[in-house]
């Protein structure tokens, strides 16, 4: 075959098999062993299909599958375009990691799933990709047939001549056809007009479901690589910490294990069993280096958190303010101020972390096998870690157990791997203990939060003014890669920022405040980030204006997002589905909007409070999301329905916090996650409009906190401040 | 040595008896189906059934299995076919999944014994199980199908 230029941006090798045909619009991997990416290459958005002589399609799908049902979704896209028959789809990773190729438009053209990104990203290239290929196919047929491509049309999977009556199958196509030597440029109007659409917005069974009702799913903890060991990590209780004094003699004693090595952050434990290195990692005693982080004291940060809230000498940073807030505040008729507390919390995905790694003997090249959200950092940090070229490091992929957003950014677990793999020369599965999986967790960050609003003379809702304490995940990024400590950051974080400047309601102004406080927990990006704990004091407040100004939680809501109507229609939908005017008997409601990205949501909650022994009980609760065209509905409407199960951990129960710089949880015996006995009746409207979709991974879970501390304040005049609402909190609450 | 049958198949490994039947399925056995989440019996993902009886496999030593039968996930049917693997399928219960043998194992042994439960009758027997992405409510759906379908 030729080879291309080096500078040409699509490597497109069409080529032919021992089968005869191969209509291959892949990448030929071997082109890419060794050579660098070009840097300004564009997106090629025709590498994406392969159609086999039996009709078999394989599509391409680029994200990584926690759950979130988008590896389907995307390759439903695809198929739309394509007009593929759904029935004879095969859906595939990318044969190899190429950004240039596989990234996300949207997201740096990283192969990195998060941030709810990529359906957003991948719709319309996918949809690109789908008309494309289905371009090349017609074209083919034509010159076959000597007839004009307009004359022709397609059903799932066949290409019509209505003119001659005759019907040929893509797989039948695929023996013959021969690749164009440039393929067809894509434009809008050659996409599908949404009426026509076959599979996106029509719910269709998930590819990835029959392995995981079987246990024939390989996620990444099941990898066997012949010849591998196994390792248990025992990492610094605190950020910085590094091992001085290692007592190995009782780990060593176990039957199996072989080597005990040190790493920059832990000791990691390697023998020829599961059982025996977590056994063993188990009975190393380990002294650490002193690190500032060792003090930390999360509860009396929390106090510090929110004395820097109330101070408003304190100046932070501003994050997208509209307006004169403080101006405005200094002119109102009335002035509202509510302070509110969240704890970190953890991921805690059902698959514990994992990775297996087999490094060469030369150390310059590593195969790694696990389940990631980004193959980008996997490939990228690991090949700078060894030194060696990207193109030395070969990434094997699999379903992830849950991510969450824990398996992005850090790619802690595969360092281990790799490092140790490197140390005894041999592959080494990595498997963490729950314990190590919560003790060397990342958190989604503690905050306190101080609002004040304005009201001017008439009652309108005219300056706010947000200041949220945390610290930064940005910081605590940037210093970990480095181990120094965080410092103050002048960038203003996002991930901790998300919603504040309430683009869902129109108040004309706003000034949210990133106040950043660092301190030593590690952090990362969760399932819903910011939003989660900004939504919760925002939608708090927001019903306590509406308190304060003697109106109905939702009229209020409808008065301050006039001009915005979604927010309304969703407002108006969740007021219908909970018949929001019936009073109950012993129960109430609450309400509460959430705002990612141009994803809204509205939730209502129906809650009951036992005052004697403070627990809560969420009987129903009702949401209507719009994330414009919803791909897979039903797949849409299950992802806030978790999200809701997700969001309802952090009301009740889960907290992560840190003492002598040691988190104070272990398992999930006292990390506790919502079970089947707290979810309630949980309805989902999802609202799909033309809008390009706008993500949904991450919804549902900021709604929960202010929809439930609104019901309990409307059911019993007390307002609570802090997650969780752990029973004792509920009790002293009441002054029980 | 101890020896047992899985799936129906007789098997004997030799491993120290107190290595727990969760790495023994997993790990020596290669059944990777059985999943490791807690450790501690407090997820339910290392679900099996010895002798018909649900139990967490990771607080199981492999000594107390010694003449009994294990039935994995693996073994629940040949091909997906059980009542409660059409059902989840149907339902599209599974998001992530890595929860989901478990479940399913948890679940199968109610209805060998109930085939009609109550909502509330299933919450009790599954609430000892976690699903991190939330399924809980498709659970209880599924559940109610298979015992509807069979």
């Amino acid at each position: 075959m030729a080879a291309s230029k080096p500078q040409v941006n699509r490597r497109v090798f069409l080529r032919e098999t021992a089968l005869g045909l191969t209509l291959a619009l892949t990448i030929d991997p071997r082109a890419f062993l060794g050579e660098a990416l070009a840097a300004d290459a564009p997106f090629a958005a025709n590498l994406w299909v392969t159609i086999a002589p039996d009709g078999v399609i394989s599509i391409v799908s680029p994200p990584a599958e926690m759950g979130q049902g988008t590896f389907t979704a995307l390759a439903a896209v695809l198929a739309d375009e394509l007009d593929a028959d759904w029935a004879k789809v095969k859906i595939v990773h990318p044969p190899v990691w190429d950004e240039k190729t596989y990234g996300n438009p949207q997201f740096f053209n990283f192969l990195h799933t998060v941030a709810s990104m990529a359906t957003r990203g991948y719709f319309k290239p996918m949809r690109i990709a789908g008309a494309q290929a289905r371009r090349v196919l017609l074209d083919a047929v034509a010159a076959r047939w000597n007839v004009p491509v307009g004359e022709l049309s397609t059903e799932p999977s066949v290409v019509v001549h209505q003119a001659s009556s005759r019907r040929i199958s893509y797989g039948e196509i695929a023996s013959f056809a021969k690749a164009p030597a440039a393929l067809p440029k894509i434009e809008d109007k050659d996409l599908k007009p949404s009426a026509s659409f076959r599979y996106i917005g029509k719910d269709l069974p998930r590819v990835d479901l029959a392995g995981k009702v079987t246990g024939a799913t390989t996620f990444g903890m099941d990898v066997q690589v012949p010849g591998m060991v196994y390792a248990s990590v025992l990492h610094t209780p605190y950020q910085g910490g590094a091992p001085v004094t290692v007592d190995d003699a009782a780990a060593r004693r176990v039957p199996g294990i072989t080597d005990v090595v040190r790493l920059p952050d832990g000791v990691g434990v390697v023998g020829t069993s599961v059982e025996a290195t977590h056994a063993a990692r188990n009975l190393l005693k380990v002294t650490w280096s002193d690190a500032p982080a060792a003090s930390y004291d999360s509860e009396r940060a929390l106090e510090e958190f929110a004395a820097i809230a109330r101070d408003k000498s304190r100046a932070g940073l501003p994050y997208k303010p509209v307006g004169d807030a403080k101006a405005a505040l200094a002119g109102a008729a009335k002035i509202v101020r509510g302070e509110y507390r969240t704890r970190y919390v953890c991921h805690a995905a059902m698959e514990p972390l994992n990775a297996t790694a087999s490094v060469s003997a030369d150390g310059k090249s590593a195969t790694i096998w696990a389940g990631t959200q980004s193959p980008t950092n996997v490939q990228s940090q690991i090949a700078r870690l060894l030194q060696t070229e990207r193109s030395n490091v070969t990434f094997h992929q699999h379903f992830l157990g849950g991510g969450f957003g824990r398996r992005g950014s850090e790619q802690d677990v595969v360092y281990d791997a790799v490092r140790l793999s490197k140390a005894v020369g041999k592959p080494v599965k990595v498997i963490w203990s729950r314990e190590e999986d919560i003790a060397f967790g990342k958190f989604r960050p503690m905050t306190a939060h101080s609002i004040e609003a304005g009201l001017d003379a008439g009652g309108k809702l005219i300056a706010w003014h947000h200041r949220v304490v945390a610290e930064s995940v940005f910081a605590y990024r940037q210093s970990s890669a480095v181990n120094t400590p965080p410092g103050t950051t002048n960038t203003v974080d996002s991930v901790v920022m998300f919603t504040t400047p309430l683009a869902h309601y129109a108040i004309p102004n706003k000034l949210p405040e990133f106040v950043v406080q660092p301190h030593h927990a590690r952090l990362s990006t969760l399932r819903g980030v910011g939003v989660g704990h900004n939504a919760f004091a925002i939608e708090s407040f927001i019903d306590e204006l509406a308190k304060e100004s003697g109106k109905d939680p939702i009229a209020f809501r409808l008065d301050i997002s006039q001009g915005l109507p979604r927010v309304q229609t969703l407002l108006r939908t969740v007021a219908e589905m909970s018949d929001w005017t019936r009073k109950r008997d012993g129960t109430a409601l609450g309400v509460a909007v959430q705002e990612k990205e141009d994803t809204l949501a509205a939730g209502v909650a129906e809650v009951s409070v036992d005052r004697a022994s403070g627990r809560i009980k969420v009987h129903n609760f009702w949401a209507a999301i719009d994330a414009g065209i919803a791909v897979q509905p039903r797949n849409l409407a299950a992802q806030t329905e978790g999200g809701i199960v997700w969001g309802l951990g952090h009301v009740l129960r889960e907290k992560i916090t840190i003492k002598d710089g040691r988190v104070q949880q272990t398992n999930y015996t006292d990390y506790q996650v919502a079970r089947m006995s707290d979810v309630p009746n949980i309805e989902v409207k999802v609202i799909s409009t033309d809008h390009p979709p706008t993500g949904a991974g991450e919804d549902g879970v900021p709604l929960v906190a202010g929809a439930v501390g609104n019901a309990i304040a409307t059911l019993t005049g007390v307002r609570l401040r802090e997650l969780p609402f752990a029973p004792e909190r509920v009790r002293a609450a009441f002054g029980a | 040595m101890v020896a047992f049958t899985v799936n129906g198949q007789r098997k004997e490994v030799s491993v120290d008896g107190n290595t727990p039947l969760l790495w023994v399925l997993r790990e020596h056995l290669k059944l990777t189906g059985t999943k490791f989440g807690c450790g501690i019996a407090s997820c339910g993902a290392c679900t099996v059934h010895i002798d018909g009886k649900a139990t967490r496999s990771c607080a199981m030593p492999v000594s107390l299995v010694e003449g009994k039968s294990i039935t994995t996930i693996e073994g629940l049917s040949p091909d997906g076919s059980h009542p409660l693997q059409k059902a989840w399928i149907a339902e599209q219960v599974p998001q992530c999944g890595y929860c989901q043998s478990g479940q399913i194992m948890q679940a199968a042994e109610l209805l060998a014994s109930n085939k009609a439960p109550t909502r509330d009758q299933i919450v009790t027997h599954m609430d000892g199980n976690v699903c991190r992405c939330g399924t809980y409510l498709r659970i209880i759906s599924a559940i109610q199908r298979a015992a509807r379908e069979g």
